[in-house]
């Protein structure tokens, strides 16, 4: 087995602080699949996510109030960050489909879900100058880094003594 | 997968912050709408929606956050936190008692015809609960002496879909040998579950050993004043419960959340998130908030308290081992202890404060003994910043037969010490004079 992957708080911070809009390869319509909730997740934080699903595309399908793409090629840039969930495999085709459109789409990153993990993609992606992140969910991590994981019981690893600042929420239902 | 790097998502990217480090601030940053330092005691039922998605996104577990104390509450949240950092593992959830963390950690493995194989040597309320109240649930449970290899084995063989031993274990200076016996849950594919509540985090870390699960009771040191009941299971979050197909409550969907399937919905969160969605919200076990924070308090001091439980548990041990009346002393910090070696490998801080001394004299000779003490007080508990005594025979193993309680270490001349925080010299003057009496 290859190496764990270890990424440090700060580039996670920094990923989850900078990316405005996600376009989510293999985003599932079924609100039942991992890939919708963490979606769901993401836009509730204020990001904008697009899916692609080409199935979906094709039927002209809607997720979450965003409407499917076929591809990487067709979601409007800017696309800050590429969430890749296929299965390991499939995650080289998409990330060279990334760096094809790195300067079209303004594509800063390209992150491979939980469980995906495709270590020529990471290289030929970082030799283009992109940021990769492997193996990480961005709901998981986004819980983990402003404190809502552990609500769960889940050790985040995170300690610190300062006191964290109120990060507005979205504007919802008249909640700040 | 068990033993492996845990899967992605480890909260180990950052530098290794220390143990005591640990025991005081993990799960605790202050609170951000008063900045308040101490975690705050959240004496609360229930948490206010913003609407009616957001509802919708907490009960189909799609988003983090608090509906009803049952499942979760911000200071018990808090004190999981420190437990699964301080073990090492990935998620915690706690509950109302120790015996209730056996419960929940068993629920998610079992169903009904289900094997299970354990220790002879357990607390006996755990023997107890494993024996009779699982049966009732058609649990079946094999004791089995941990310290003969081809007896697990053969455990194992026969579809036990878990191992539970006690790190250090109770009545007294037994220490498990954690690597090997991880080695055949391991090549079994069953859960390894240990109960760490003698040894604490402090002592001993199960899961550096290959545990999968560990359970508390914090009713013990983990609290260290006798205040609370309490008690926790400690996921490692690196056991693959779809590989067998052995557990289905983690690895197939779930009808009473839409059918998701939790290990693939929350990957190594699966178990933690199980023990709350599923557990917590059925069997009702809840903890305290109140005894939380109390825990939380006293795992602050953990390190502090148990070096001196420690230092004073073995200055008695010894002192024990010369005394006429003493016919035997059971504590692995003693050289002859045939327990010396896993103690030096398993517990290099000290061998824990709780064991156990055979009073000449037999039956009525440990009662006496244990009613002739000013100082040690007579009571059904371990890990108080008090020194504590009992005569197991008559009382905690009193459930059994005569050859469970000698199985478990608890024959009739046995009598229990739980060392505390006082002078030593003081203890040892108080067992002396009930000594003389005995």
């Amino acid at each position: 087995m290859a190496s764990a992957l270890r990424y440090s708080d700060a580039l996670i911070t920094g990923i989850l602080r900078r990316v405005r809009t996600i376009a989510m390869v293999g985003a599932s319509p079924n609100w039942k699949r991992p890939s919708n909730f963490a979606m769901k997740y993401l836009q509730e934080k204020g990001y904008r996510v697009i899916p692609v699903n080409p199935r979906a595309a094709a039927q002209g399908v809607s997720i979450l109030g965003e409407r499917a793409c076929a591809s990487l090629a067709e979601v409007p840039a800017p696309v800050d960050m590429v969430d890749v969930f296929r299965g390991s495999e499939a995650a080289l085709e998409t990330t060279r489909e990334a760096i094809r459109l790195r300067e079209e789409k303004r594509i800063e990153v390209v992150w491979m879900q939980l469980g995906v993990r495709n270590d020529e993609a990471a290289a030929e992606a970082e030799a283009a100058g992109l940021t990769v992140i492997m193996d990480r969910c961005p709901k998981i991590e986004y819980g983990r880094l402003w404190g809502e994981l552990g609500w769960g019981g889940i050790d985040s690893g995170v300690i610190s003594s300062r006191r964290p600042r109120l990060v507005r929420a979205p504007e919802r239902g008249g909640s700040g | 997968m068990s033993g492996e790097a845990p899967r992605g998502g480890g909260p180990k990217a950052e530098p290794d912050w220390g143990f005591e480090t640990r025991m005081i601030h993990a799960g605790a940053a202050p609170e951000p709408v008063s900045g308040a330092r101490q975690t705050p005691i959240y004496q609360n039922t229930a948490y206010a929606f913003h609407d009616v998605d957001h509802a919708a996104s907490l009960f189909n577990l799609q988003t983090f956050g608090f509906i009803y104390s049952r499942l979760g509450n911000p200071t018990v949240a808090a004190l999981e936190q420190r437990l699964a950092s301080l073990e090492g593992g990935r998620g915690a959830a706690c509950c109302a008692s120790g015996h209730a963390a056996q419960l929940l950690a068993f629920f998610p493995l079992m169903e009904p015809g289900a094997r299970f194989a354990a220790s002879r040597r357990l607390y006996g309320g755990s023997i107890t609960q494993f024996s009779r109240t699982f049966q009732k649930f058609d649990w079946h449970c094999d004791f089995v002496d941990t310290d003969d290899l081809a007896a697990v084995e053969a455990a194992l063989d026969a579809g036990a879909k878990a191992l539970f031993i006690e790190s250090l274990a109770n009545p007294g200076g037994v220490v498990s040998d954690l690597e090997t016996l991880a080695g055949l849950t391991r090549a079994a594919g069953a859960v390894l579950i240990v109960d760490n509540t003698l040894a604490t985090p402090w002592l001993c870390r199960p899961m550096d050993w290959g545990a999968d699960l560990v359970v508390h009771s914090a009713t013990k040191f983990l609290s260290g004043n006798g205040t609370v009941i309490g008690g926790g299971v400690v996921d490692s979050g690196r056991f693959d419960w779809t590989a067998s197909g052995r557990f289905p409550g983690l690895s197939e969907p779930e009808p009473a959340y839409h059918g998701l399937k939790f290990s693939e919905t929350f990957g190594d969160l699966a178990f933690t998130t199980h023990a709350h969605a599923v557990g917590l919200r059925d069997l009702g076990a809840a903890m305290a908030p109140m005894n939380a924070f109390l825990i939380l308090l006293g795992i602050e001091t953990l390190a502090l308290r148990m070096e001196r439980h420690c230092r004073n548990a073995q200055r008695v041990a010894e002192w024990l081992q010369e005394h006429p009346k003493v016919e035997w002393v059971s504590y692995a910090g003693l050289a002859d202890s045939p327990y010396r070696d896993l103690a030096a490998k398993y517990l290099p801080n000290g061998a824990g404060a709780v064991f156990t001394f055979g009073v000449r004299g037999g039956y009525d000779a440990g009662i006496r003994v244990v009613e002739a003490c000013d100082l040690f007080s007579h009571v059904a508990n371990v890990g108080d910043a008090r020194s504590l005594i009992l005569h197991p025979a008559s009382t905690t193993h009193r459930q059994l037969s005569d050859e469970q309680r000698v199985a478990a270490g608890a024959g009739p001349e046995v009598v229990r010490l739980s060392i505390g925080l006082e002078t030593v010299d003081d203890l040892i003057r108080d067992l002396d004079r009930a000594l003389a009496a005995a």
